[in-house]
């Protein structure tokens, strides 16, 4: 037997036509394929030309994402797939997320220093709780999640990763 | 016609006929009611009506691939769209152009769990190339032009059209598959030049090479295979064939090694484990094929032709890819091939013939004919010199031990005169597919070569083809057994043959009758001639049921898990090569 070839963490951006089902096709090719979805998410970006972008965090082996990125390809709505982690490894990645905290006391005072450090904003208070919106990449937003917890009851919804490349070049 | 413009159904119609349409297979239903009321009101249409929505499609498919054009079927809503699944997939797996068209509930009752709604689209979006819900009457034209266009591009697919009632009986305006031929699905069809020259350049140096060519050179059309033939002869090079590229490449000719894989010759699947270079043109590394992937031809540099992106290192990693259609790139690799004056390696060349000379003495698909006990092989090689030098027979199967062995022992010297089902291997494919050839082709001789279980699961089409004296023949080698289910429980599962004995076999003669076609019957060697010199000269449906050996086996064989070079040639190899249990888990 060959050794396992290590998996690879890939940002992958997806133009789309903007129609019914292009959303179940894709997640539909994921999950057929047994391909991974770390996150994905989506939104209309052109309104004019109807255009979607999905961005999607996955895993593999090399082979595997060229597939993916293949599979993807040959679907008919799909316009365009770029691979940020392979054509623009310092590519900008953000997520955002809303966080509740409830807690009181020292824990409080402690969970609005540490949303101070994160530059988390304070989206609602009461008595008893805060929303943070924070955002940042991936690794960030666990950090801050991970520091809340320890501090009291959490309620979390991520955004998922959004994606876009440095410099001028568009995709 | 309305004074205001074309009701949707009128639309559909126009938009086929427009399409070069001019045979459609459905079964009507509530839904599609009105596509039927225009069908009964026009004279460019022939429709088909089957008797189950399931043989429909693989009607469409046998049509499709039997004459190059897109397959078309019309059903209805809920069970008749779902009863199409089983046939889409097929067509998916085995790349068939077809477009089906189903009917839907009218689109405020979209959802609302209405009498025969089923989200038809949700439920084909994984068996179909791609799929529509026609939501408005303005869509109607660009849809249906698009369904045939991606349905016939790149890598040929199924395609689905639903079609809500109300926008059936919707008024709205035609316009002509000119207004649509700029769309935006366009596949690469001329491979990358400097891709074929490198591909060229390693074709000229093999030392042993072999040419593994599939069902794209098929779906590239005939010119592709005279391009294929032309090159092969020009290199001198051993040619081998998959499932899907029967008659690609004229299997009377001498550099013809045979089908490769599981079940094919010993000398093609050799050939593969021992090449030095692997033209692989329009085949996908599919599981049958390769064997154990680890162990698969690991010397060679191989060159993979493909249309389609993702089969490309999706199984095997190749050396030079080349995106594009078979019949382009051919004809390139043949230009450059001429212009640079190559010449192949002549002493090596001649080694490696010989090499394949002393693999193809083993004589593989040799057998015992029986003197008492018709062996299916013989009833084959005796329908085969019946059949010979006619050039207007196709043959279809089913799925099993006789599919194997038509694909070893008929003649296929033509593309788009062998259907069967080779991906999603379905049960039930042979009779409808033949049904479909026959309608594109009345005159031909359409010959199903069946097995006796495989032949009962779309038996109602006998129906269809009594309506339309469609003269399908039936070639029933009647095991009593699910063949290939108890070949592989007495290789792999200590001979208990759990539920794959055949039992209340109908009678298949009288069943012939019932269905107003001939039924005819041999138990003997001595009979068979007559029986397949009866079967060829009726011009009516027949069901001939010739009974054989119910324990024959299908040799050679690749175990699921070997690799090439650990081929069983026959049942004494059986107990010398117990198969591994990583083997026992794969289908």
């Amino acid at each position: 037997m060959t050794a396992p070839v290590a998996e690879e963490r890939h940002t992958i951006s997806v133009l789309v036509d903007n129609e019914p089902g292009v959303l179940a096709r894709v997640i539909g090719l994921f999950s057929g394929r047994g391909y991974n979805i770390e996150s994905l998410t989506v939104a209309e970006v052109d309104r004019g030309s109807s255009l979607s972008r999905i961005t999607v965090v996955t895993t593999g082996t090399p082979m595997v994402i060229v597939q993916i990125k293949a599979q993807l390809s040959r679907l008919v709505p799909v316009r365009q797939v770029n691979d940020l982690t392979e054509e623009n490894p310092h590519h900008i990645e953000t997520e955002l997320a809303l966080v509740k905290i409830v807690a009181s006391g020292e824990q409080r005072v402690e969970a609005l220093r540490i949303a101070d450090i994160f530059n988390a904003r304070v989206d609602d208070t009461t008595l008893q709780s805060f929303v943070f919106r924070v955002a940042g990449t991936s690794e960030t937003v666990d950090r801050f999640i991970d520091l809340m917890r320890a501090l009291g009851e959490t309620d979390i919804a991520r955004t998922g990763v959004v994606a876009i490349a440095r410099g001028a070049d568009r995709t | 016609m309305s004074k205001d413009g074309l009701t949707g159904s009128e639309i559909v119609l126009r938009a086929l006929v427009d399409q070069g349409v001019d045979t459609i297979f459905g079964y009507p239903g509530g839904a599609v009611l009105p596509i039927y009321d225009a069908l009964f009101q026009q004279n460019s249409i022939k429709h088909v009506l089957v008797r189950q929505e399931g043989g429909a499609v693989h009607a469409a498919e046998g049509y499709a691939r039997s004459t190059g054009k897109v397959g078309v079927v019309l059903v209805t809503s809920g069970p008749g769209a779902t009863n199409a699944v089983t046939g889409l997939t097929d067509a998916l797996m085995d790349s068939v152009p077809v477009v089906c068209l189903t009917g839907q509930v009218p689109t405020h009752l979209i959802g609302n769990d209405a009498f025969q709604e089923a989200d038809t689209t949700g439920i084909t979006r994984p068996c179909t190339k791609h799929n529509y819900l026609v939501k408005k009457m303005e869509d109607l034209p660009g849809v249906m032009h698009e369904a045939f266009h991606v349905a016939r591009s790149g890598r040929p697919g199924p395609v689905v059209v639903d079609l809500p009632k109300d926008i059936l009986q919707g008024i709205g305006a035609y316009q002509g598959p000119e207004k649509f031929s700029q769309t935006k699905y366009q596949p690469q069809i001329k491979g990358d030049l400097s891709q074929i020259e490198k591909a060229v350049d390693a074709i000229a140096k093999a030392k042993r090479p072999i040419f593994y060519c599939g069902g794209g050179v098929v779906n590239a059309g005939p010119r592709a295979s005279q391009l294929l033939t032309e090159f092969v002869r020009l290199t001198g090079y051993p040619c081998t064939l998959t499932l899907m590229g029967l008659g690609a490449y004229p299997a009377s000719d001498r550099q013809f090694l045979g089908m490769l894989g599981m079940h094919g010759t010993y000398e093609a699947n050799l050939a593969m484990y021992n090449c030095d270079v692997m033209i692989n043109i329009g085949a996908r590394f599919d599981d049958r094929v390769t064997g154990k992937l680890d162990e698969f031809s690991p010397n060679s540099t191989k060159i993979h032709v493909d249309i389609d992106p993702s089969s490309i290192n999706k199984n095997v990693s190749v050396d030079i890819p080349i995106i594009g259609d078979a019949g382009h790139v051919l004809e390139d690799m043949i230009k450059i091939w001429k212009a640079r004056q190559c010449r192949p390696d002549k002493d090596a060349l001649k080694d490696w013939w010989s090499t394949i000379e002393d693999w193809r003495g083993k004589n593989c698909l040799a057998y015992e004919p029986g003197a008492k006990v018709i062996k299916p092989q013989q009833a084959l090689e005796r329908l085969g010199a019946a059949i010979k030098g006619r050039e207007d027979v196709f043959i279809t199967t089913e799925v099993g031990q006789h599919q194997m062995w038509a694909a070893q022992f008929l003649p296929f010297d033509k593309p788009n005169h062998w259907m069967t089902s080779g991906g999603l291997g379905t049960m039930g494919y042979g009779l409808p597919a033949a049904m479909g050839v026959q309608v594109a082709h009345p005159d031909a001789l359409v010959i199903d070569v069946a097995g006796e279980a495989s032949i009962l699961m779309n038996i109602q089409e006998m129906s269809t083809l009594a309506q339309y004296r469609l003269p399908v023949k039936v070639f029933i080698l009647n095991n009593e057994y699910m063949g290939m289910v108890r070949q592989w429980q007495e290789l792999l599962h200590g001979g208990r043959y759990s539920e794959s004995y055949m039992e209340s076999l109908p009678d298949f003669v009288k069943l012939a009758e019932s269905f107003h076609a001939v039924g005819l019957r041999a138990t003997k060697p001595d009979e068979l001639d007559d029986v397949i010199g009866e079967m060829l000269e009726v011009d009516r449906p027949v069901i001939a049921d010739i009974m054989v050996d119910k324990a024959e086996n299908c040799f050679p064989m690749i175990p699921s898990g070997a690799a090439h070079n650990e081929m069983l040639l026959g049942p004494d190899d059986q107990v010398e090569k117990p198969i591994s249990e990583e083997g026992m888990v794969l289908v």
